[in-house]
């Protein structure tokens, strides 16, 4: 499933459809209708970052994940996106999240249960002991999994060379020496100065420390708006 | 299939990782700690550093350090840590996480959650405040999560003027304290948190102390190799099948704790006691390979295609093997907001084991505050540590925790939520089991008439008898469970067949899950006594029904006969049924062999 804000980078979307298509994968996109209709965005719009995200990203999964909200659902015949309503609640969803991405996800679980509203109650976060994690859920409940938790960007890196994993060309220099570290909204995500055009190379520039003291997120502006933005929106349900 | 995607290359060099906690009573300057030694270190992102001091300046409020940690809101506004923080912070040596703990007693559960993931632990303490509380509760903690590379740093010396007296009578009173909970400090640090003494580099404030600063300490933690010269450990995670293209081996899947897996190794699961040789062992996307360690999640095939279930555990044919019991000693730390007590079903979870507990005995409870101890206590408050016996009515398999930590430690589930956890500290032989002291209380508890069960027999000519109708799932159980049922009815017996399905007691359609499965079987034993104890025939079917689920059943069923018919692939491996039928069955012939067994037991005349 992909919450799409109708803002992101186009070639991040085509090559989501490339591999949904070629890996036959039942691809689910959710977004924001009345939000992008109403145009309140940023920056074209009339929201500022934090309300733009809130609508595009938290209120879009949300509605998506309980299946209120419309669900776009890739045919594989057509390789077109079909509107559909009224789809089952998702239980759980695997997210990508990292404890070293910014200060509200180095307090997450590997498994932490939501309410039906997606709130996350920071304070009162389950226990987890020696591999074992909250599996056990009251009927309603709705969990997010962060596998990766203790993962940094270079391990992550490392896997994806390891694994040969397919990734998006954004995230290499492609001959203007600058490339993406973090991907997100067009309009608010800018590239590093960067010359790596392979996996190897990323592996080799994140290892020679050389962007140890910049932050990954840090060419992703929402992060900063009031100093606690992504935890806010991350109470509220974003990932 | 894939596109860019193909086999892996070969893994670069990693380097070594640590996990380490930093645990010590409240406001005595862990957060501060870290932030320190990150900004000292040149570990923060750019910018980092300043845009704490303007956030801080901004609510009119001075600049901790412990602000790089205490991300949240609620943290910066009340001047402590909430929740367990993790860092990332890389030495010339190695890279470590370094878990941030909150020290206020309302968090100890979120504590604990980031000490138990930790190789080694960082105690501090205030110079000023001295030794408190938690200071203890943690370093007793610390032991009984099994941390025992500890060093101590006596924190905020610049409020004492660096006083080595200070620091000395602190380094008396906790040591005496570690060695009473069999942890010896790999040394005493005086530091000022905050304003960076003996932190990355030792202070020339307090000349004489010549040992090593925070950072030199933390590199010199040893890194526990993996535990691959213990015996193996393999929780069975789940079964596979990858039946798409016509391949009918199962495959074993769990991650291996400790020791090794070679294929053509003999293999001992536990506590059923099947064994078999490996065939080969699985992974994705990857050449096969002949070994695999500790520390490996992998996917093994056996040489026999045995019927086994998530939680048992593997071990190696030769090697030591695990406890099977019914009765543990253990020491349990309790989180929860309900106390934990006698006569409640909790759900254990060891390792893959998803198992139904009780409470039976509570041996002492222990304020970890200052060591003593509490006979006599009727229940497990919240934050209590507490040595006690936990029963089980099947046996599990596990280990001591002195000896392989890794199946010798537990969680314990209440009500959804882990409320507490424990290490096992002995095993009992499975003896006198719990379903065997329930029936022996029954008994005593059960108010009987005049009528003798004799009389009964007599009477109906016939002796209450449970017919178990066993075997794997779709081979006809249910309808030959009915057809019996109807001949011994017509023949002028008193039988009933109980099709009790799983709603009707209570469960979901589905019984994959062990836990709920275990609850199932023993309120049909329950159930099965009232029917054989009043002088019935009683006709039931169970699928896949094992060893030691057959135990259960029949000492719940006493003092009554209990029959069993297995249809198709037997599941038993050291009990055996009384007739095994062929699926698909063939029914008059078995109904006639059922008929002739039970005649020849004298349950019928
Ligand atoms: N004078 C002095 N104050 C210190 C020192 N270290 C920490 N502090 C202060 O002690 C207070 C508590 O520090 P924290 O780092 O938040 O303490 P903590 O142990 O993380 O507290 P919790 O996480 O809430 O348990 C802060 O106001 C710090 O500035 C030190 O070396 N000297
Ligand atoms: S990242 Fe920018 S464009 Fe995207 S949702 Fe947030 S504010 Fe809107
Ligand atoms: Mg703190």
């Amino acid at each position: 499933m992909h919450i799409d804000t109708h803002h992101k980078i186009p070639e991040m979307i085509a090559y989501r459809d490339r591999f949904a298509m070629q890996w036959k994968l039942n691809m689910i996109v959710g977004a924001n209708e009345q939000a992008l209709e109403a145009g309140e965005t940023f920056p074209a719009g009339h929201a500022t970052r934090l309300q733009c995200c809130t609508v595009l990203k938290t209120d879009a999964l949300r509605r998506t994940l309980s299946g209120e909200g419309p669900r776009w659902i890739l045919d594989h015949a057509t390789g077109k996106y079909v509107k559909t309503v009224g789809g089952e609640p998702f239980t759980g969803v695997i997210v990508g999240a990292r404890a070293d991405e910014e200060g509200s996800r180095s307090k997450e679980r590997y498994f932490s249960a939501r309410d039906k509203q997606s709130e996350w109650d920071i304070a009162d976060q389950p226990p987890e002991l020696w591999n074992q994690f909250k599996t056990d859920f009251a009927p309603g409940t709705h969990v997010r999994v962060h596998p990766l938790l203790d993962w940094t960007e270079l391990n992550v890196w490392e896997y994806i060379g390891r694994e040969n994993i397919p990734v998006v060309s954004l995230y290499f220099d492609q001959g203007k020496g600058v490339r993406y570290r973090s991907l997100g909204c067009g309009p608010c995500t800018k590239p590093v100065q960067s010359t790596a055009k392979t996996v190897a190379e990323i592996i080799v520039e994140l290892q020679s420390g050389k962007f140890s003291n910049i932050a990954e997120r840090s060419g992703r502006d929402q992060d900063k708006e009031d100093g606690y933005g992504l935890e806010t929106l991350r109470r509220d349900g974003y990932m | 299939m894939a596109v860019e995607a193909g086999t892996k290359s070969p893994a670069a060099e990693v380097r070594e990782r640590m996990n380490i906690v930093v645990i010590g009573h409240v406001d005595h300057g862990k957060s501060t700690l870290i932030g320190r030694l990150l900004a000292d270190t040149g570990s923060l992102p750019q910018g980092r550093l300043a845009l704490v001091q303007e956030q801080c300046r901004r609510n009119a409020k001075p600049f901790e350090y412990a602000f790089l940690l205490d991300a949240l809101k609620d943290e910066q506004a009340q001047g402590i840590t909430i929740d367990t923080a993790r860092c990332f912070f890389k030495s010339r040596r190695r890279d470590y996480i370094i878990i941030d703990a909150p020290g206020h007693m309302e968090f100890l559960k979120n504590m604990i959650s980031g000490a138990a993931r930790a190789e080694a632990g960082l105690l501090v303490i205030d110079a000023k405040e001295g030794v408190q509380e938690n200071s203890r509760r943690h370093g007793y903690l610390m032991s009984l999560l099994g941390i025992r590379q500890i060093a101590v740093c006596v924190n905020k010396m610049d409020l004492v003027n660096f006083d080595q007296r200070v620091f000395e009578a602190i380094r008396t009173e906790y040591a005496a304290f570690l060695e009473q909970v069999g942890i010896r400090p790999l040394g005493f640090l005086p530091i000022s948190a905050r304003e960076g003494d003996n932190l990355v580099a030792r202070s020339d404030r307090m000349p004489w102390y010549q040992g090593p600063a925070v950072l030199e300490m933390v590199d010199s933690f040893a890194k526990e190799a993996a535990p691959t010269d213990k015996p193996l450990r393999l929780p069975v995670q789940d079964i596979y099948k990858f039946t798409e293209h016509g391949d009918e081996r199962r495959i074993i899947a769990g991650r291996i704790e400790t020791g090794t897996l070679e294929v053509g190794d003999e293999v001992v699961f536990y506590p059923s006691g099947k064994h078999a040789t490996v065939t080969s062992i699985e992974e994705f996307n990857a050449p096969p390979r002949r070994r695999v360690e500790a520390g490996k999640s992998t996917g093994v095939t056996l040489s026999t295609q045995l019927y086994l279930r998530p939680g048992e555990l593997m071990g190696k044919a030769g090697e030591a093997p695990p406890r099977v019991s019914s009765r543990l000693h253990v020491t349990l730390f309790w989180l929860g907001r309900q106390p934990m007590i006698k006569g409640k079903r909790y759900k254990m979870k060891l390792a893959s084991l998803r198992a139904p507990v009780w409470l039976t005995e509570i041996t002492s409870v222990l304020d970890a505050t200052n060591l003593s101890t509490y006979a006599n206590r009727r229940q497990i408050e919240r934050h209590d540590v507490a040595e006690c016996v936990l029963e089980t009515f099947k046996p599990v398999a596990c280990d001591l925790a002195t000896g392989i930590p890794q199946t010798g430690r537990f969680v314990i589930i209440d009500n959804f939520e882990i409320a507490g956890g424990g290490i096992i500290l002995r095993a009992d032989e499975a003896a006198n089991t719990l379903a065997q002291k329930h029936v022996e209380a029954r008994e005593k508890a059960w108010e009987r008439s005049a009528i003798v069960p004799a009389q009964r027999q007599a009477k109906y000519h016939q002796r209450g008898t449970l017919v178990v109708v066993a075997g794997p799932v779709g081979t006809g159980k249910i309808a030959f469970a009915k057809a019996l049922e109807e001949h011994l009815f017509q023949g002028g017996r008193q039988v009933y067949y109980l099709g009790l399905s799983n709603s009707l007691l209570g469960f979901g359609a589905d019984l994959k899950d062990q836990f709920e499965r275990e609850e199932y079987l023993r309120r049909l034993g329950e159930v099965s006594h009232l029917f054989t104890d009043a002088g019935l025939i009683l006709i039931t079917t169970v699928s896949d029904l094992d060893d030691d689920e057959l135990d259960v059943l029949d000492t719940l069923n006493r003092p009554s006969d209990l029959l069993i018919i297995n249809v198709g692939e037997s599941r038993f491996s050291r009990r055996q049924a009384d007739l095994n039928l062929d699926a698909p069955i063939n029914t008059p012939l078995a109904i006639e062999r059922a008929t002739a067994l039970l005649a020849a037991r004298h349950n019928l005349p």
